[in-house]
């Protein structure tokens, strides 16, 4: 199962923020879309790194003015990004061996989506759920 | 006025089509606590369940005993079917929008997806949909033909679809005989000169989409012999890093199956089953005629992509496999519906978690939902619909609790009905497909099989008296 059938259920907008940003606006936007993390884009609107909630909290836990930096002085810049082909297997066991929590997907060049773990980790679990369900009625249907 | 759901105005819902994403939402609605609601599915064949009817292998008789359970959901009283109707033709957006609160769209993937190769259009080039289709006797596909005089054939993808494809063609004709594999399907068999059937895969062992049982069953037919090739059941460095680092047992489990076919001798059966790996089609070669002759495939390396997926590179080399009959079975895809939004990029309906999205405004549309293959894409086995239509029905359920629903001017249940026999008379109810069930296993009883299938729309409607 390829991560694009999680795609095919979620809006495809993704909430974006430019680097120059204060953090103080970026966790307002956090905040109103209720999300974890955001996609810092550059002018072009082409990701060049993301900023998550841990990035924040590690960062107050440093700096008293936290909210006065900037974007890109806290967010992480070695930014993956996944494609809708990558297998959703795959994805789940890049995200938890990396501790990443949200991963852009990028269809060529353009941002469609960011995945949270917890979506890969109900997908997959669905799909084991399925199976599950799918066998039951079989031996369900045996025993009568 | 009560509220919408109680038992003096209850909430009614169409839901359209009845494979098992629409009988698991059914279900999950009639059974919510304290909700009075009436459901009415329309089908656009007179008959009802989907792919477990025309998808599912004939020799996979077990996995259909899920209809007995969407059975028992047909029985609620508040529950109608209304078979032969087609939502876009017999009933529209609007029509639906006058009776019903909520709406759910649960059509499956009518398609097919491309290989986007040149030669594809050449005849003897068909896609696995098709075939399926026919040899499950979907009306449709009733009257294709596929020339199975040809002496090998080969199968695009190696998804479980592609292996109930090749299954169906390497079962011996009294295996056959025994399913409920459509009367002209086996005849047609009978008289098959397949000798080899290929699977193509364009990635390695570790990435193949079938499932163990499936490949499993492979390797024990009658009349085939599974085989592997040596050098392509051998993991190249990046799998096997991959493999190694990973807790994926079923994958693992998958390798040494394929490894063990490509360690043993053929028993010299008189067909031979070849699973290829790491090679892509890149055209298929006609002849004069225009008839496939043979397909020409590009060996392929695996690289791993950023987030660790391993994918096919195409390499320099190149080879011609000569075959008569080639079926792509690289996914199904979804059909947009009339008036409805669609995501042509996945081919679905626009929809978030279910809920059907306007394009425009980027909110969620009133009143309609979709669930299973129109949702989320043409994956997973029938069980994975279940949780899929939970999730919808659940947005369902949300929505009227805040009163986020249609206001149908007409919401009574003959007001429809009295709209369907103007459209479509000739509507079958489910008291009618039980009684062509009954019909269909009486039949299939006396030739030792679990039922005769009807495979035309008018047999259907005939034998229902109408
Ligand atoms: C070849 C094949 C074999 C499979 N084998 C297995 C298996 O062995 N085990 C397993 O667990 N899973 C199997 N599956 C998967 C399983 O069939 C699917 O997961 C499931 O059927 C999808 O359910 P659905 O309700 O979304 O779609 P479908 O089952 O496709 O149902 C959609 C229904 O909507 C109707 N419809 C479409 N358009 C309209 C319209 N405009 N108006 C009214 N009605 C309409 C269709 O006629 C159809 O009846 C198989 C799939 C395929 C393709
Ligand atoms: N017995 C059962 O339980 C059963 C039977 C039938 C179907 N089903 C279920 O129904 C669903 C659909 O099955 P499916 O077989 O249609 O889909 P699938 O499992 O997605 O398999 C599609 C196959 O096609 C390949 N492919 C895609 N594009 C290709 C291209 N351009 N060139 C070459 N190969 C290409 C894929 O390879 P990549 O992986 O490289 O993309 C994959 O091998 C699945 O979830 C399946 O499990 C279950």
């Amino acid at each position: 199962m390829k991560i694009e059938s999680i795609l095919a259920t979620k809006s495809s907008n993704v909430v974006t923020v430019r680097p120059d940003l204060s953090l103080k606006e970026a966790v307002d936007l956090m905040a109103e879309h209720n999300i974890g993390a955001l996609i810092v884009v550059d002018e072009a609107g082409r990701p060049i790194g993301i900023i998550s909630e841990r990035d924040i909290i590690r960062e107050a836990a440093r700096t008293e003015a936290v909210f006065d930096l900037t974007v890109s002085r806290v967010m992480t810049k070695e930014l993956i990004t996944a494609s809708p082909e990558d297998d959703l297997e795959t994805v789940l066991q890049t995200m938890t061996a990396r501790h990443f929590r949200h991963l852009p997907v990028m269809d060529r060049e353009r941002l469609i989506g960011v995945l949270t773990i917890r979506e890969v980790v109900e997908a997959q679990l669905d799909r084991w759920q399925g199976e599950v369900d799918t066998l039951q009625t079989q031996i369900s249907e045996g025993q009568v | 006025m009560p509220p919408v759901g109680t038992e003096t105005n209850p909430l009614r819902v169409a839901i359209v089509g009845s494979g098992p994403a629409a009988f698991y939402a059914a279900d999950h609605l009639l059974k919510h606590d304290g909700l009075h609601v009436e459901i009415d599915m329309f089908e656009r064949l007179p008959i009802p369940y989907g792919l477990v009817r025309s998808g599912v292998a004939p020799d996979h008789h077990k996995i259909k005993s899920v209809t007995k359970k969407f059975a028992e959901v047909a029985s609620n009283p508040r529950f109608r079917f209304y078979g032969y109707v087609e939502f876009g033709k017999d009933v529209d957006l609007s029509d639906l929008r006058r009776h019903y609160h909520q709406i759910l769209y649960a059509t499956g993937a009518q398609t097919d997806k491309r290989m986007g190769i040149p030669g594809e259009e050449l005849n003897g080039s068909h896609a696995a949909t098709e075939f399926v289709g026919w040899y499950n006797g979907h009306p449709d596909y009733r009257d294709r033909q596929f020339d199975l005089s040809q002496e090998r054939v080969a199968i695009v993808g190696v998804g479980n679809v592609a292996v109930d494809v090749a299954r169906i063609l390497c079962l011996t004709p009294d295996e056959l005989a025994v399913t409920d594999i459509a009367s002209h399907a086996l005849a047609a068999l009978r008289k098959s000169r397949v000798k080899e059937v290929y699977l193509l895969g364009r990635r390695g062992p570790a990435q193949a989409a079938f499932t163990n049982p499936e490949i499993k069953e492979l390797g024990n037919l009658a009349g085939a012999d599974a085989i592997v090739l040596p050098e392509e059941a051998q993991l190249d460095d990046v799998s096997r890093a991959a493999l190694e680092a990973s807790d994926d047992r079923a994958t693992r489990k998958k390798v040494e199956i394929l490894q063990a076919y490509a360690a043993r001798e053929p028993a010299g059966k008189s067909r031979q089953l070849t699973i290829r790996f790491l090679v892509s089609p890149v055209e298929l070669i006609g002849n004069a005629a225009g008839q496939v002759v043979a397909i020409r495939l590009v060996k392929n390396a695996l690289q791993a992509t950023a987030a660790g997926t391993l994918s096919p590179i195409a390499t320099d080399s190149v080879e011609e496999l000569p075959a008569g009959l080639v079926f792509r079975s690289v996914g199904y895809r979804g059909a947009a519906l009339p008036g409805v939004p669609f995501n042509e990029r996945w081919g679905v309906i626009l929809n978030e978690k279910g809920r059907v999205m306007d394009p425009e405004t980027q909110r969620s549309v009133v009143g309609e939902y979709c669930s299973g293959w129109i949702k989320r894409g043409p994956t997973g086995v029938i069980g994975t619909n279940k949780s899929d239509s939970v999730e919808t029905v659940n947005c369902m359920l949300e929505d009227l609790a805040e009163g986020s629903i249609l206001h149908p001017s007409a919401p009574q249940a003959s007001k429809m009905e009295e709209l369907v026999r103007k459209h479509q008379p000739r509507y079958l109810s489910f008291a009618d497909w039980l009684r062509l069930d009954e019909i269909e296993v009486n039949n299939g009883r006396a030739q030792g099989r679990p039922r005769e299938k009807f495979t035309r729309i008018e047999d259907m409607l005939a034998a229902a008296g109408r």
